[in-house]
């Protein structure tokens, strides 16, 4: 599925709790999304200072809405550039380019799978809950946040699941602490046999260590700092082990977001392993 | 494949005016002067999910190396006002696998390649050249002479006109005749004449100005810098003026010599700048991040600004700002005295349009 650039047109904007849903028009966009995959938004304007473009998980889309195809994402703000986005309203035009990147593998068989998600990282797993259990697969969530505000979708995540375990690290909704504070009874509870993730890096790394100890897979969309979003700039790369046993530096947004969790290096992130292919072996770099 | 052209255009704007836009790339002709940045644009095959890379005067390629390189470690970017420092570290597979894959999916696509190469030392790019010339398909080398981004200072080979010269001229001999070698050269130096001028000597077909420049960011929480490898190159339009004065300085001191312009180009106004500075053909780079679309939006904002002006083509407009004072900003002034419709209104109104870019 290729991706398609744009001219977009705000629908509308929301606040959900500490963070902004945000539905753009977009035709072209919705026929081609799967769970996981993302999109990248200009900000700014079309001479803003702020060139490099913004990536969000595609929360959800509607391919035949009375205002025809769209997308929705949701988003903090972080920066000028979430700042702006945040400014827009109703009819307000916007740059999209997507769906981009590798989507959640999705089962054959009906299995049973937990879908992990910190923060607004739970966007993409709701469509994604739906695709599972249209699957017959059993779905649980595991859902956790600093605080109340920023948890996104609990509600949502109730109704389409089977068990939902909160968790927030001031104890403000749910269990206080961290998701994988929770995730093991959950597996075990369940049986799952894939973890699905979305969220910091820091979680995702510990999400793939505890599903590896009760032998479940884990799908992890990772979150790396990108500046085009469609694999040409070479900034979002990270230590990935391909079929062949090989360590390559793999662009996140065309080789992944999503990427099995045993084959990422998480320890290795931010380095260039000493035998990645092409490491530097010399004193001469550039 | 689902393709939507990103134009500027609003349905039922007027045609593109017909400027006979063909040029000069280091000798070679091709048929429009937009060529993507070394670099920006990988190889091409991603941009072609959102134009038609065939329409381009020539892909550049990212720059390649005899080997496969991993590259610099994350973070490699960071935004800055209207900019951004990379420091990727010519990441790539090695030439070999860059022959079989990308530049064979270029051949397939009858796009236009400029293979841009890098070594770290003359020996390097003679191999990598060598190589290339057992390759057909080719429209030119672009010889990378001028990466910010490698440990050692004294191995950016353009920032030392002695070193560049010996890498050009062992590239020139080792590339078939009638295949273009451009050199790609850094702003940062004390003379970039003196730089393209030992190039040119050398056999250099054609320059490419500018490389990067040498920057760096400090993340003011961390209180450190924000890049891993510390130092990154900077571009966007931050740096046009930059690279406008260097291709300004080197059309002046060698007004023959075709140069690729960029550095910054957002618009057909900015493409416009480098034109009339000297360049022949012109690259966008940074700008693509932002809106992929942009090598052949740019190209045709190009088109109509020349049309806006009265050229009829794009090689009249090169060098341009050059002419003595006294000589009328009106290229076709003289040919079209007496004619009521001529463009001395259009070209103001283009010169409007300038003064209300933000």
């Amino acid at each position: 599925m290729a991706a398609v650039q744009v001219r977009g047109e705000v629908l509308s904007i929301r606040r959900v709790g500490d963070y902004h849903a945000l539905t753009v028009v977009a035709p072209g966009i919705a026929e081609g999304t799967r769970p996981g995959h993302f999109v990248a938004l200009a900000v700014g304007g079309p001479a803003s200072a702020t060139l490099l473009r913004r990536a969000f998980s595609i929360y959800r889309v509607q391919e035949r809405g009375i205002y025809g195809s769209t997308v929705e994402i949701v988003f903090a703000v972080t920066g000028k550039g979430t700042a702006w986005l945040a400014e827009r309203r109703a009819h307000d035009p916007l740059d999209i380019v997507g769906p981009l990147g590798r989507p959640f593998a999705l089962p054959k068989e009906p299995v049973t799978a937990t879908l992990v998600g910190g923060g607004y990282g739970s966007a993409p797993l709701f469509t994604l809950a739906e695709q599972l259990r249209a699957r017959g697969c059993r779905v649980d969530f595991v859902l956790g946040a600093s605080s109340e505000p920023r948890l996104f979708g609990a509600l949502e995540a109730k109704r389409m699941s089977t068990q939902v375990a909160i968790t927030t690290e001031d104890g403000t909704l749910g269990e206080r602490g961290r998701v994988t504070d929770v995730l093991p009874a959950m597996i075990k509870r369940s049986g799952a046999e894939v973890v699905y993730a979305c969220g910091p890096m820091g979680m995702l790394r510990a999400v793939h260590t505890i599903a590896e100890a009760y032998g479940a897979h884990s799908q992890c969309a990772v979150e790396e700092s990108m500046a085009c979003g469609i694999g040409v700039c070479m900034t979002c790369v990270l230590p990935v082990i391909g079929d062949d046993g090989q360590t390559r530096m793999l662009r996140s947004c065309v080789e992944g977001p999503v990427f099995r969790g045993d084959r990422v290096r998480w320890d290795d992130i931010g380095t260039i392993p000493a035998d990645a292919v092409g490491a530097p072996v010399e004193q001469e770099q550039r | 494949m689902t393709r939507m052209r990103i134009t500027t255009e609003k349905p039922g704007a007027r045609p593109l005016p017909p400027v006979y836009m063909a040029t000069s790339l280091g000798g070679a002709t091709i048929p429009n002067p937009m060529l993507t940045a070394s670099g920006c644009a990988a190889a091409g095959r991603e941009l072609d999910q959102f134009f038609d890379v065939t329409d381009l005067g020539a892909v550049v390629t990212k720059s390649i190396m005899l080997k496969p390189r991993s590259g610099r470690a994350t973070p490699r970017m960071a935004e800055t006002a209207s900019g951004m420092l990379n420091s990727i570290g010519l990441q790539g597979p090695g030439l070999d696998a860059f022959v079989d894959t990308d530049l064979a999916w270029l051949k397939r696509r009858g796009a236009r390649a400029v293979v841009s190469i890098a070594g770290s030392s003359v020996e390097e790019f003679t191999k990598l050249a060598q190589r290339l010339r057992n390759t057909d398909g080719i429209a030119g080398v672009e010889v990378n002479i001028s990466c910010p981004n490698v440990e050692n200072r004294g191995l950016v080979f353009a920032c030392d006109p002695l070193a560049a010269s010996a890498v050009i001229s062992a590239v020139r001999r080792s590339t078939a005749p009638g295949i273009p070698v451009i050199a790609k050269l850094s702003p940062d130096v004390t003379d970039i004449v003196e730089v393209a001028r030992a190039v040119v000597d050398a056999g250099a077909d054609g320059l490419s100005m500018i490389n990067t420049s040498l920057g760096l960011v400090i993340d003011t929480q961390t209180m450190r810098p924000t890049l891993a490898g510390v130092t990154g190159g900077l571009s966007g339009p931050a740096i046009r003026p930059l690279a406008v004065r260097c291709v300004w300085q080197v059309h002046a001191a060698l007004p023959t010599v075709p140069i690729v312009g960029m550095g910054g180009i957002r618009t057909g106004l900015d493409a416009l700048e480098f034109i009339l500075a000297g360049a022949s053909a012109i690259a966008v780079g940074t700008v693509i991040f932002n809106d992929p679309g942009a090598p052949i939006r740019v190209l045709h904002e190009l088109q109509r600004e020349l049309g806006d002006r009265g050229f009829d083509r794009l090689s009249d407009a090169i060098g341009y700002a050059h002419r003595p004072h006294g000589v009328p900003a009106e290229p076709t002034a003289d040919e079209s005295a007496g004619d009521d419709e001529a463009a001395p209104g259009d070209a103001l109104a283009g010169r409007e349009h300038k003064e209300h870019r933000g």
